[in-house]
């Protein structure tokens, strides 16, 4: 029962974590019609800062603050510089450029960072594992990812359903013409939700950071479950992103974590324990596939009515 | 357009064809293909190999045999199917005398048929695959490395005469992964409570391995993650407050490469390797001493062997007199290994496996800096294990 608690816990620290890519990603896909398959490389650059400014500061917390901010501003010149040419465009020119744009990241962290990677430590007072429930030892800085993600993804809800930026980004989402039309200063809105997406992104790489790992082309294999996600929740919608990357997460981690056991008792040892890996990280995509045939929008798209 | 393209492969394919060199063309050089990973987030390990091999030539003054030596590089990019085109390349256009490098088993397995049949040598010098030590082995193979069961086994040894009892296994789901983990389980005496093989190499998040392996109770768990997935376990470790715990034994997954960003999370983790910095001899004192001053950083295993690789060729090519094609006084010159090499003495067995010991190695620091020390030797001059299915005998 307690290793069940714990999986749980690590698959809703998991689909947390996604959610802040995915919730950018949708953002910028939904309001702007713009695939952007940079993200994963604000992603990255929001570890490498973090690490950096960690580093300078000698503080995790200023460090992390600084990383966002950073991201946050890189995120908003990249708009302004690259983003705004693409509007408007053929979504393979999306591809073609945002592609373009993974190469530039990855050359440019290369060239600053070199090409080693970088290691942010976990702060010594999140560096152990503490007691959540009785019985139940969970790691303190994974908990700490619970309860920052959660309070971002209040933050955002508050954002974007209860504030008059916020009804702008809905009002985007669903019909971007009407929204320019009615004079709404569409290049700033732009401007701000592609900011506030890549600081999500900055936010989740730099969050990640201490367990997994600070390097070249880190952003590019959880981009694609960012992607799942989007599809999943249905395209523009952030509570629809929440509710798919924590199916995502827990599906995934209770996967990996019961499946062998089922598939050994199924299939035998030597046949269960090779198919278990490659069947449990199929089922997310085939969780994709069936929600694609029920509700081919996601489940909660941002144009249905 | 498509006629040109046609008539452009036909060219590239009569220019593939076999045109015999006769044996008294005079070699104007040697010509060495090298292949490993050069990009990616294990970029730094075939960089690592890359200096090492040079290294070597320099100390050789960049000839061998009194021939000049053309090295040329390609990266695999961890992918058999491109480390299997780039062998293709080396072979059949660039027409290298030698193949070495290879970092990864699935890759060097994907690749060694072209390389074989094309009777170019092969000297592996690290990808532990064990079927081209055992059935598929061949004259034209040779490793300075190990197979992958091997180093698991002298820590499965060392586990059994500590005493260790139970152990909860973890490693990446891929040909190197299921044969170290097989290799281990061979040898370990005690009980193995559970095993795992995770999706590799895109899985990095082990939490719920490690979840797993505490609600096991073992005393001890066994992992294999060689390149950066060595951090973020060693790392998650010690959050899912498991360091201090349960030991932690492990292959290839601590090397000079990763152990700066590993730092505390690896103190006191144990690994068995045949080389390590600290060896006495004189060529490794040498080779050590030179690496840091030329490239300022500490050599990995990955360095040691492709140095041993590059000396390995060397000393064949001298024995020859740079008369390359008579293949068989290669071959011949190759199996005698009358090279210095950095883990001591150095012997092939029948399958062109180095017959070789292996030490125990624990993570310590002094002052600010992490390093291997070596504790202990856990066997002493063994063969490698699959030189009974070898035809070569």
């Amino acid at each position: 029962m307690t290793l069940f608690i714990e999986q749980c816990l690590n698959g809703l620290q998991f689909g947390l974590l996604l959610f802040l890519l995915a919730a950018g990603l949708t953002l910028v896909f939904g309001i702007m019609d713009l695939v952007n398959l940079a993200h994963g490389s604000l992603y990255m650059l929001g570890a490498y800062f973090a690490a950096t400014f960690a580093a300078w500061t000698g503080s995790f917390v200023i460090g992390a603050v600084l990383a966002i901010i950073a991201t946050l501003l890189v995120g908003m010149a990249l708009e302004v510089i690259a983003m705004r040419r693409l509007y408007g465009r053929d979504h393979l020119d999306h591809v073609l450029g945002t592609f373009g744009l993974i190469l530039f990241f990855d050359e440019a962290v290369r060239l600053i960072w070199g090409p080693g990677g970088l290691s942010l430590p976990v702060p010594a007072w999140l560096n152990r594992s503490i007691e959540i429930l009785p019985g139940v030892q969970y790691s303190a800085y994974r908990f700490a990812i619970i309860i920052v993600t959660l309070a971002v993804a209040a933050f955002l809800y508050i954002l974007v359903m209860r504030t008059r930026v916020g009804m702008l980004i809905r009002a985007g989402a669903s019909n971007r013409e009407m929204v320019g039309a009615l004079g709404v200063n569409i290049n700033l809105l732009y401007t701000l939700v592609f900011g506030l997406g890549a600081a999500l992104a900055g936010l989740a790489g730099m969050i990640q950071a201490p367990i997994l790992t600070v390097q070249i082309g880190m952003g590019e294999n959880i981009l694609i479950l960012a992607f799942v996600i989007t599809v999943i929740g249905g395209i523009g919608s952030i509570r629809g992103a929440f509710v798919a990357a924590l199916l995502v997460g827990f599906i995934d981690t209770l996967g990996r974590a019961f499946f062998p056991q089922i598939l050994v008792e199924l299939l035998g040892r030597q046949a269960g324990s090779t198919a278990a890996p490659a069947l449990s990280s199929m089922l997310i995509y085939i969780l994709m596939a069936v929600i694609l045939i029920v509700k081919p929008q996601g489940l909660f798209s941002a144009n249905s009515r | 357009m498509q006629k040109t393209f046609l008539a452009a492969s036909a060219a590239l394919l009569l220019a593939a064809g076999p045109v015999v060199s006769p044996a008294w063309a005079q070699q104007k050089s040697v010509k060495i293909g090298f292949v490993s990973t050069f990009s990616g987030p294990v970029a730094s390990i075939g960089n690592d190999m890359r200096n090492a091999f040079e290294l070597a030539l320099d100390h050789m003054g960049r000839k061998m045999g009194g021939l000049p030596v053309e090295m040329i590089y390609e990266d695999d990019t961890l992918k058999p199917e491109v480390g299997k085109q780039k062998a293709e390349k080396l072979v059949e256009s660039d027409k290298v005398d030698f193949v070495s490098g290879f970092i990864w088993s699935n890759v060097v397995y994907a690749s060694y048929k072209p390389i074989v049949d094309a009777k170019t040598f092969l000297i592996i010098a690290n990808a532990g695959e064990t079927r081209l030590a055992g059935q598929n082995c061949s004259p034209f193979i040779f490793s300075t490395s190990w197979t992958n069961d091997q180093n698991p086994i002298a820590v499965a040894d060392y586990m059994n005469q500590k005493g260790v009892k139970s152990v909860y296994l973890i490693g990446p789901n891929y040909a190197a992964g299921k044969e170290n983990l097989a290799g281990f389980k061979s040898a370990f005496k005690g009980k193995v409570l559970g095993e795992d093989y995770t999706t590799w190499p895109s899985q990095l998040d082990f939490s719920a391995e490690l979840a797993k392996a505490k609600a096991s109770k073992a005393d001890a768990v066994y992992m294999f993650y060689p390149g950066a997935a060595g951090v973020q376990f060693l790392n998650q470790y010690a959050q899912a407050g498991l360091k201090g715990s349960i030991p932690l034994y492990t292959t290839f997954s601590i090397d000079s490469l990763s152990l700066p960003r590993q730092k505390d999370a690896a103190l006191g983790v144990i690994s068995a390797l045949q080389w390590s910095a600290d060896l006495p001899n004189d060529a490794n004192k040498k080779f050590v001493d030179d690496f840091k001053k030329k490239f300022g950083s500490e050599p990995s295993f990955y360095a040691a062997q492709s140095y041993d690789a590059a000396m390995l060729i060397g000393s064949a090519v001298t024995a020859v007199k740079g008369n390359l094609g008579d293949k068989a006084a290669v071959q011949k010159a190759l199996e005698k290994a009358d090279f210095k090499s950095v883990r001591g003495d150095f012997k092939f067995g029948s399958n062109h496996y180095p017959t070789q010991s292996f030490y125990m190695q624990e993570v310590v620091k002094t002052g600010d800096s992490y390093t291997q020390k070596t504790i202990a030797t856990a066997e002493k001059n063994v063969p490698n294990p699959h030189a009974k299915q070898c035809s070569m005998k």
